[in-house]
């Protein structure tokens, strides 16, 4: 009888089971990689090679010792053609072994340049079925050659660097609420933030965007913060009499982006919420900023705006998130 | 249909105003605009941002909404500080002669979506 055995998760779940979040996150990294990797960083450099003078016989003693099954031809470094098993034959049925390679070699040939990425190599090994790829220079002088074979084991060699140097980072910041144990623990950023300083303007919240990455954020949270940080951050710039304080306080479940200034403060502040509402100069607008959009961005990213301001003290605005379950936290999956 | 980079450059006939920077870059969409906040507010992330400012806030707003390459229009040249913050962000930065009508059309007959759209993802 058959022993009994838990089913896999292929029997679980059918070969349609759905592609959750982290799996299309997971083919988007391998699809960027592909890109991001050049032939020359995967590709076999050390290649057997054959000048088109030697004969064909010599050639079959080359792939006899060598175990391979073709070989460039090369002359003066150029590849000017490719000799494989199947001429080998074709010269033995002519009985012309004793012919020089130039004769039988297949001059038809489909390479890549050292400089594309793999992208090139996988899309020509799809179209044409082919196994192997000259690599060659501008020069049409040859580098190496590469398979598919190359190819996976380049992107996962890549995977495995890429995450490593990343994940350290993360790893890193991301214990931070789970290695210093209090009733509730806070890390708090703060900026000072210049008015009027248009060359450093999102500095700052593009600092709090990669910290916040570093945190273990998702990239869709950490965009909705940069966001609602760096409008913020431009207000201060914009707006204000002699700048502000951005800060950024982060807990496990939630985050909370404020800016206080001292000055001039809001007079109307339903005025300020409507869309298309700005009091910015044309220096300003000419800038890409100050058309009336900066709050209602705000609005449309965070789940809580809280705005106090009086005329002459200054303004407070306070934007919250919510984290869902553990996504500021090492322990998910 | 996702676009390379590259072929973003040649149809704009684009110079590269970042050499240091790979340009091999998968590009998911276009998005154009002149004003900062309408891309804040309405763009989809890994998209080119066409656009015919150059100041450096430019280059802080492609950022933060994870814009991959920023394309000036009209043969727009940035200055210094929005060169150096594209570096340091490794945002590719182009310069193409055509006017911004005529890249997007361009652009969307070669294929590339909108990602003019409601900021989801």
């Amino acid at each position: 009888m058959e022993p009994t055995r838990p089913p896999t998760e292929q029997e679980k779940f059918g070969r349609h089971r759905p592609l959750t979040d982290l799996d299309a996150h997971e083919i988007n990294r391998i699809e960027e990689l592909s890109y991001d990797l050049k032939i020359r960083e995967v590709m076999a450099s050390n290649v057997i090679t054959t000048s088109p003078d030697v004969p064909i016989s010599g050639v079959l003693e080359l792939m006899r010792v060598n175990r391979i099954s073709g070989t460039p031809v090369v002359e003066n470094e150029k590849l000017i053609g490719i000799i494989s098993l199947e001429d080998i034959v074709r010269a033995l049925q002519n009985n012309e072994l004793a012919e020089p390679v130039r004769k039988y070699m297949t001059t038809d040939l489909v390479t890549v340049r050292n400089t594309d990425s793999i992208v090139e190599a996988i899309k020509i090994f799809t179209e044409k079925g082919l196994g192997r790829l000259p690599v060659v220079d501008g020069d049409t002088k040859l580098k190496g050659i590469i398979t598919k074979g190359d190819i996976t084991r380049g992107i996962l060699l890549a995977v495995e660097r890429d995450y490593k140097e990343e994940e350290v980072r993360r790893y890193r910041a991301s214990h931070l609420f789970d290695d210093i144990i209090s009733d509730r623990t806070t890390l708090v950023l703060r900026y000072t933030i210049k008015a009027g300083d248009f060359t450093h303007g999102g500095n700052a919240s593009s600092n709090i965007k990669r910290a916040l990455l570093r945190l273990g954020a998702d990239s869709q949270l950490a965009r909705r913060c940069g966001i609602a940080a760096y409008e913020a951050e431009m207000n201060l710039i914009i707006h204000t009499a002699n700048g502000g304080i951005l800060k950024l306080e982060v807990e496990p479940h939630k985050i909370t982006i404020s800016t206080t200034d001292d000055g001039p403060g809001i007079d109307d502040i339903q005025k300020v919420l409507q869309p298309g509402y700005s009091t910015a100069t044309d220096k300003v607008r000419e800038m890409g900023f100050g058309a009336g959009m900066g709050l209602v961005n705000i609005q449309k990213c965070v789940d809580k705006m809280e705005i106090e301001s009086t005329r002459g003290k200054g303004t407070k605005l306070t934007m919250r998130i919510a984290v869902s379950n553990e996504t500021l936290n090492s322990k998910k999956g | 249909m996702n676009m390379n980079l590259r072929d973003i450059i040649t149809i704009s006939e684009g110079e590269i105003l970042t050499p240091e920077l790979n340009t091999d870059v998968n590009i998911h969409g276009g998005c154009c605009a002149d004003l900062m906040s309408d891309v804040l507010a309405y763009s989809r992330p890994r998209a080119v941002l066409l656009t015919g400012l150059t100041n450096p806030q430019v280059v802080r707003t492609a950022q933060m909404a994870d814009f991959r390459a920023i394309v000036f229009i009209r043969g727009k040249k940035p200055q210094q500080e929005t060169l150096d913050i594209a570096n340091q962000e490794n945002i590719p930065l182009i310069s193409s002669p055509m006017g911004m009508f005529e890249l997007s059309g361009r652009l969307h007959d070669a294929g590339l979506k909108s990602y003019e759209g409601n900021g989801a993802d």
